[in-house]
């Protein structure tokens, strides 16, 4: 990346938190396009964690959702005020954990917790190889959601009762005395939390260890040969995208505003797979992009299949509830089947291609005109 | 003699997922493929039954559902993992959560998201008594009717000309094509086996349920996998095996009172773990050499 074009990156992410920042300010909370934003950015991160692992380091995990669960419990657990806990763990005597750690601090503490795990996971399930690991993966992300619902452990992790009344995005907005909202910040904080963890992950990715990633995702065999410490290497890749995916975890629950382990299934980890999918496996931006369509494709732009109408044509029996899902899934086979590469391909999103593929359009037109004046 | 209705239950369970299992392992053995959305289609068998048995007799929706799931594992494979015979096995892999992703979907709207109930179904459905337990009769139906139904599959697979073109073409799927063995012939006969027993375990499985909610088939058809990969991925005694395994584990899991009922579905995971970390290939499985 040349200096320019680093300098054009920059002022195009500066001008896009900018923009949330405006929209925020001026379009009511309420508005559809928050819930987008925010669930996007959420999503944006944890695929871009999974993209690491499947897309750079070629590993076919799918635990995803077993690390963002613990990433949620994590901050749920040290961040419910110690005067609520007595109403939330109303079953436990108040659960065992009496302080409480700044939302900051709990969300890094989120992100280690699930890659202290990850790391114990990795030991027996990343000598696996491809589908195996998958399956390995997944019957860990179980077993981990099973563990948070044992009642046993119901004084911390309160059962398979709700974690609630823990800080949300909302608490970042800043309030006068009344407790009216001064300034909106519940997207712009969000967005700046994944905006540096995605930040980090590419610093990964460019490094010489990211070199490693895809020379053993390209390669095993040939990487092993060149002197790379393979299981070294993945137990890195491994730990890294389950911290962030913990902290992805953390985001959502603040997001949801109530955790309980039966969300988290493999049907979310499959989701965010195909957000990996849609946006190009091996693209960072291409996860960014692919996860704001699909929250909002699926929760916001085919709403109307659901209520009866939609792009103008009424017919309440076939747009009934459920019909935007069908659509919805519909559509990712499409994707899944004949646009394999996704929105991005392998590639990234950069000005300079896109301005290059103007010229070009440009350039070939240019000749045409020639010919017709001589 | 407590324990007697959980050992019931566990040989019935586990006779169930070994009709799932030999879907996943046979399909493995030819594909090298998860098919992710087998279990979904053991769900769609219990959804068929539920909306044919109000209108017909139920000597004619049991058939018919057998034949229509049947038709849909065909169906599957064709529409969703034939093109992309030749892509990478990660692709094929994704194609499989996204055909899951699309059943359950398709579930979930034909439902209105609302818990179906299950038509209780005469005979087997019936409770009996055995050893002071009772119990439904379908719990000393299924082990019988799994047992002389692998038999009968395994005599398909040892004695007749596509179960020898199976068997050639899990063993080496390039040569065996060379050898003019119509590849998607036999692909397309695994996959209507495999939907046909997993449509005979879901009439048997979802006798012992009062409803069926779109999600219903992923559970067991996870387990059913693990039993497959226990059993050594491939090979139909050790999916059977795998699964009379699971099936009575996670039932003792059970007696053990309601705090382990949490580690009844998590327990099939850890003997996941154990298998692929002490004996990756499983009880039964052939060793696999990488070629570089």
């Amino acid at each position: 990346m040349t200096k320019r074009q680093k300098i054009i990156s920059v002022i195009l992410l500066a001008l896009v938190y900018a923009a949330v920042f405006v929209m925020e300010q001026v379009i009511p909370a309420q508005a559809m396009l928050f819930t987008v934003l925010k669930k996007g950015a959420i999503y944006a991160l944890v695929a871009v964690s999974m993209n690491l692992l499947n897309g750079f380091t070629g590993l076919f995990s799918l635990g995803q959702a077993g690390f963002m669960l613990i990433g949620a419990y994590v901050y749920g657990i040290f961040t419910i005020p110690t005067e609520m806990r007595t109403s939330v763990y109303q079953y436990f005597d108040g659960g065992v954990i009496q302080f409480t750690v700044p939302v900051l601090l709990a969300i890094v503490l989120a992100g280690v917790a699930a890659a202290i795990a990850a790391a114990l996971i990795g030991f027996p399930a990343l000598r696996l190889k491809s589908d195996y690991l998958a399956i390995a993966t997944l019957g860990f992300a179980e077993i981990l959601r099973a563990i948070f619902q044992w009642d046993k452990l119901g004084p911390v992790t309160n059962g398979s009762n709700l974690l609630r009344k823990f800080p949300t995005f909302n608490d970042f907005n800043i309030t006068n005395a009344d407790g009216d909202v001064v300034i909106y910040l519940s997207t712009l904080v969000p967005f700046l939390i994944v905006g540096v963890c995605i930040f980090l992950i590419v610093l990964l990715i460019n490094s010489s260890y990211g070199r490693v990633f895809r020379a053993i995702r390209d390669d095993e065999r040939a990487a092993e040969a060149m002197g790379v410490n393979l299981f070294a290497h993945k137990e890195i890749s491994f730990v890294v995208s389950s911290f962030f995916a913990g902290i992805g975890g953390a985001l959502l629950a603040m997001y949801q505003m109530t955790i309980q382990a039966s969300a988290f299934k493999s049907a979310m980890t499959y989701e965010i797979l195909l957000i990996v999918v849609i946006g190009g496996i091996g693209s960072v931006t291409g996860s960014c992009i692919g996860s704001f369509l699909f929250i909002a494709a699926s929760e916001w732009w085919l709403r109307g299949l659901d209520s009866g109408t939609f792009l103008g044509i009424t017919a309440p029996t076939i747009f009934r509830s459920g019909f935007r899902k069908v659509v919805f899934a519909v559509i990712i086979m499409v994707i899944v089947l004949f646009y394999r590469k996704g929105l991005m391909g392998d590639k990234e999103f950069s000005v300079a291609r896109i301005a290059g593929r103007f010229r070009r359009l440009f350039r070939r037109r240019a000749p045409a005109e020639k010919g017709a004046t001589k | 003699m407590q324990y007697v209705p959980y050992l019931l239950a566990g040989i019935s369970v586990g006779g169930q997922y070994a009709l799932i299992a030999i879907g996943y392992t046979m399909v493995y053995g030819i594909l090298r493929l998860i098919n992710f959305a087998h279990g979904d289609i053991f769900m769609a068998a219990g959804l068929m039954m539920i909306y044919l048995a109000n209108p017909l007799t139920l000597w004619l929706a049991v058939p018919l559902v057998i034949l229509f799931t049947a038709v849909l594992g065909f169906a599957v494979e064709r529409a969703a993992y034939k093109p992309l015979r030749d892509a990478p096995r990660m692709s094929v892999m994704i194609s499989a959560i996204g055909v899951s992703y699309l059943v359950q979907n398709v579930a979930l709207y034909v439902t209105g998201g609302l818990a179906k109930t299950y038509p209780s179904l005469p005979w087997i459905s019936d409770t009996i008594t055995i050893l002071g337990a009772t119990t439904k009769r379908v719990t000393v139906i299924t082990p019988v009717l799994t047992v002389v139904l692998i038999v009968g599959l395994v005599i398909l697979i040892k004695k007749t000309k596509i179960g020898m073109a199976m068997r050639a073409v899990s063993r080496d799927f390039e040569t065996s094509r060379l050898m003019g063995i119509k590849i998607n012939t036999v692909i397309s006969v695994t996959f209507l086996i495999g939907s046909l027993l997993a449509a005979v375990g879901s009439l048997l499985y979802f006798a012992n349920y009062t409803a069926i909610v779109p999600t219903s088939g992923a559970m067991p058809g996870l387990k059913a996998f693990v039993a497959a990969v226990f059993g050594g991925i491939g090979s139909i005694p050790g999916a059977v095996i795998g699964a009379f395994l699971i099936g009575l584990s996670e039932n003792i899991i059970k007696s053990g009172g309601s705090s382990w009922t949490t580690f009844s579905d998590a327990f099939t995971f850890v003997l996941l773990i154990i298998i692929l970390a002490v004996k990756p290939t499983g009880l039964f499985g052939e060793k696999q050499t990488d070629k570089v």
